[in-house]
């Protein structure tokens, strides 16, 4: 059976992880590469590497993170922010990179979702779709989520399937820093309106919301960053939670 | 040992060199015919669109020379759908190593596929110290029916061949070298077939 994901994001800024991350084993708290090996031994399913640096360096310092991530790390990950070429997406995946994923840059440019999928299959290409309830309809917000948009969540998932995205990463704005439990109800309408898998983002505070946004939601695998960071959930114990409630996970 | 990683301008190579680095070998990326047969293992990698592939191949010459490789050939994900008779996506032939068809999965399941499956049913020295039900990672959107060279499958939508063997020739539709230690495995007992 294939099994829910558990996937610890990692915000990377200048080659270096940010946000207080509380491991006391940690030789280098900043180094994102130690970090990754942590999560993978600790059980983590995937991983994502969020860069929101704004350098003109920019692209070769993620570019040399991608590879000695590659280089130790034997579970998949995901790279995303500020990607915007076909270029872009090239250098990183022969780095190793397994898949990529775009915001920003493909509502701009939807076209870029195409393009993208021609050169390098739906397989690695990952749309992150940010969203907040406005008058009880999701819309679309870009940069991080500051600047809305006019255009609404679910016809922005259909058409990013349609142009051939192999899954979807959705956060909700209302729900991410909340620690109050995934957008479900979305996520679930996600689900039935889109055929790809649904990555789940923003909200995560307790094992039971993850049980909830697998259940609910019907997510396919959940995204969390601080809960990991400063342990106050681990990875180990959050599967063994699952399991014992029925939901398939890798043990 | 001499491990050639078959370089046609198809997928992440990186991460399978990584991988065999991590284990402790030196794998060499190559689309030279000569030294592909010259190797000791071959790893023939893919991943993206089956005819795109295909023809990669064709252009090269390589379509002629895997299949007649005498050494273990690991065919990993695309590679293996390659090494079939054809496949649905882009109505491509193969290289008709293996026989069976490739075919797409249906919409009553969320596709691609991705993430971490079971194995089960394993028949080949390629999962020695390998339990049943053990999880591996996939990516695919098109998958390779039971037939009678299957020697391990998994299950998503109906079962369906998580690996096929025939003789020299091996093939994973997963990623051993995405699969953390059980992926780890596998290439060893790959090295060691």
């Amino acid at each position: 059976m294939l099994a829910k994901r558990i996937v610890p994001c990692l915000d990377i800024k200048d080659g270096r992880t940010v946000k207080g991350v509380n491991f006391v084993d940690l030789r280098d708290a900043g180094d994102p590469v130690e970090l990754a090996e942590i999560y993978s031994r600790e059980g983590a399913d995937e991983l994502v590497f969020l860069d929101i640096s704004a350098t003109e360096q920019k692209r070769k310092t993620l570019a040399e993170l991608v590879y000695r991530v590659a280089e130790k790390v034997s579970i998949p990950f995901t790279v995303g922010g500020g990607i915007s070429s076909v270029e872009d997406v090239d250098v990183l995946l022969r780095n190793g990179a397994d898949k990529i994923s775009i915001n920003s840059s493909a509502v701009k440019n939807p076209q870029l979702i195409n393009d993208l999928v021609a050169k390098f299959g739906s397989q690695c290409i990952v749309v992150a779709i940010d969203a907040k309830k406005i008058n009880d309809r999701w819309m679309v917000h870009l940069v991080g989520g500051k600047v809305p948009t006019e255009i609404e969540l679910f016809s922005w998932a259909k058409e990013v399937e349609q142009r051939g995205a192999g899954e979807i990463l959705f956060t909700s704005m209302d729900h991410d820093g909340t620690k109050n439990g995934f957008a479900n109800e979305a996520l679930a309408k996600l689900s039935t309106e889109v055929n790809i898998p649904i990555i789940a983002s923003g909200g995560a505070g307790t094992v039971e919301h993850f049980t909830d946004t697998f259940e609910t939601g019907k997510a396919d695998a959940a995204l969390a960053a601080s809960v990991f960071h400063f342990k106050e959930i681990k990875i180990k114990d959050l599967k063994k939670e699952l399991h014992k409630n029925g939901i398939p996970v890798r043990l | 040992m001499k491990i050639v990683i078959i370089d046609y301008g198809a997928g992440n190579i990186q991460s399978i060199k990584f991988a065999f680095q991590r284990l402790g070998y030196e794998a060499v990326l190559s689309h030279d015919a000569q030294e592909i047969q010259e190797a000791d293992k071959v790893i023939f990698p893919g991943v993206g669109e089956a005819s795109s592939a295909m023809n990669k191949l064709k252009a090269s010459g390589l379509d002629k020379v895997i299949p007649v490789l005498k050494q273990p050939v690991l065919g990993i994900c695309l590679g293996m759908q390659l090494m079939c008779h054809s496949s649905e996506e882009g109505e491509t032939q193969g290289l008709g190593i293996f026989d069976t068809e490739v075919v797409k999965f249906s919409d009553r399941v969320k596709v691609p596929q991705i993430g971490w499956n079971q194995i089960s049913n394993l028949k080949s020295e390629l999962f020695e110290e390998v339990d049943e039900k053990e999880h591996i990672y996939l990516v695919h959107s098109f998958y390779a029916p039971l037939c009678k060279e299957t020697i391990a499958e998994s299950f998503y939508e109906l079962p369906y061949s998580a690996a096929l063997q025939k003789g020299n020739f091996y093939g994973t539709q997963f990623h051993p070298e995405k699969s953390s230690m059980i992926g780890e495995r596998i290439l060893m007992n790959f090295l060691e077939v």
